[in-house]
């Protein structure tokens, strides 16, 4: 091995400052050496809201595609999962590290919390994730018709974003188009195949869609946050064309009916992004911050 | 600092392989966007491929180790997430050594990639249309046996002329 192999070899390893080892070893600030300073005109406090509730969108997403590794039909399947669920890791990522940078410019003495403070260290009424990423996927089918769902309204999303007044988010969701484009294409492929499929794959597929239906109202739903930030976020309701022709083009080339099933209800008003969620998200926070939090500031 | 400093840097920096796909280096890929000179220091600046794309601290590690033996006292190492990567940066070596390597090299991006694009970005229902040939054979009659592979920036075929499997980079 050559020394400048060794060397980086040796960085895998290393100890670094803020090396916690429920965290990983050698990782770095995802947004080290970007000036993260807020725009003037930009509501700091809503802008960190806004970046919470679109990294954890990712954040739990994520965590949900990695539980199915070991679990998905094929190897080459479980490689494009893992990868998808990657790409939104890094996205979640770089959007808490955002929201902790914009809170920071609130404070004092400008330290906002890190990434993992956000990740590991919030309850659960303090994530603003919307309810469609929480639940288990009962079977294949359904995993493949959530993601379609997911990535095809949040392809929407970082598009408008890109514009976005905060030159951060726009770089964060510009590079996300990119990725986003990959994993709708890839669910989508999976929606037509069961969907066009044997009576038995149709079937499952058909009754997938009504089980997540209920769930995709609310990602265009109207919200104070996004109100907040003209010109920074955007219109969740603007999404629901773009979105919805999207999906119907799927379901047509699958031979699927689009459900009709009616949108799940809110409690007392409130849903995923006022930090009001399904009984599944529990134990998924109670699996993603375990570790963390039996062993505060451990390293490896 | 020197003109010639500047340069001797840029070659060490331009020299330091991706730990992914270790047959070509970051300035092949694209990765190194800048080396300058900013009061007395060297500040280098590098841009990950994709959002989760583990690879990037090891780079700025490698990029402060040669760079500091090299005898530059001081070195920073900046992430730019804009604009974002694209394959077309790749470079026609890197294309080269990609394929040398058994990689088939990533075809133009499509124009929702590009900064500027405005809109919708289209659905593909049906497989590529553009064939990837072999980077064994040449053959054109390939088959994409999975959209994604070992990395995320990668895409898994099989020749149907030579019957190898090959990694293809995809275009992004």
């Amino acid at each position: 091995m050559t020394e400048d192999e060794f060397a980086a070899y040796q960085s895998l390893s290393e100890q670094t400052e803020d090396h916690r080892w429920a965290f990983g070893t050698g990782f770095t600030d995802p947004l080290e050496g970007i000036d993260t300073s807020v725009p003037e005109d930009v509501n700091a406090r809503a802008l960190a809201t806004y970046c919470l509730m679109l990294g954890d969108d990712a954040l739990v997403y994520s965590h949900r595609l990695q539980q199915w590794m070991t679990r998905m039909p094929e190897l080459e399947e479980e490689t494009a999962l893992a990868n998808i669920a990657l790409d939104l890791l890094g996205q979640a990522r770089m959007l808490l590290a955002r929201a902790g940078r914009a809170e920071g410019a609130l404070l004092a003495d400008g330290n906002g919390p890190d990434e993992d403070e956000l990740a590991y260290f919030r309850d659960e009424h303090e994530f603003r994730n919307v309810r469609l990423v929480e639940a288990l996927d009962a079977d294949f089918a359904e995993l493949a018709g959530r993601l379609l769902v997911f990535s095809a309204w949040r392809l929407a999303l970082f598009s408008r974003l890109a514009e976005s007044a905060d030159p951060v988010l726009a770089a964060i969701a510009a590079k996300g188009v990119k990725e986003l484009a990959y994993h709708r294409d890839y669910a989508a492929q999976w929606v037509i195949r069961l969907g066009d499929g044997t009576p038995l794959s149709h079937g499952k597929m058909q009754a997938a869609l009504g089980t997540i239906w209920p769930l995709v109202d609310e990602l265009f739903e109207a919200d104070p946050v996004t109100a907040a930030l003209p010109g920074v976020a955007a219109d969740p309701a603007g999404l629901r064309g773009e979105v919805g022709a999207v999906l119907g083009a799927v379901f047509d080339a699958a031979t699927l009916d689009r459900p009709g099933a009616a949108p799940m209800a809110r409690v007392a008003g409130k849903s995923g992004r006022d930090g009001v969620h399904t009984e599944a998200f529990g134990y998924l926070l109670a699996e993603l911050q375990s570790v963390a939090r039996a062993h505060p500031g451990a390293t490896w | 600092m020197s003109g010639a400093d500047l340069d001797a840097a840029r070659e060490i920096a331009g020299a330091v392989p991706d730990p992914e796909l270790p047959v070509v280096t970051v300035a092949d890929l694209g990765i190194l966007r800048d080396v300058a000179a900013e009061d007395g220091r060297l500040v280098v600046t590098i841009t990950p491929t994709y959002s989760g794309c583990p690879a990037l601290p090891e780079i700025a590690h490698d990029l402060r180790h040669r760079l500091s033996r090299a005898g530059f006292a001081e070195v920073i190492v900046r992430t730019a997430l804009a604009p974002a990567w694209s394959s077309d940066w790749i470079t026609a070596e890197g294309r080269r050594k990609l394929r040398a390597a058994g990689i088939a090299p990533p075809q133009a991006a499509p124009p929702q990639a590009a900064p500027t694009h405005q809109g919708p970005v289209p659905l593909t229902l049906t497989a590529r249309r553009e064939p990837v040939p072999c980077p064994r054979c040449g053959s054109r009659d390939t088959t994409q046996t999975a959209a994604f592979s070992g990395t995320a920036c990668k895409a898994l075929f099989r020749c149907e002329a030579c019957r190898e499997p090959f990694e293809y980079v995809k275009e992004i």
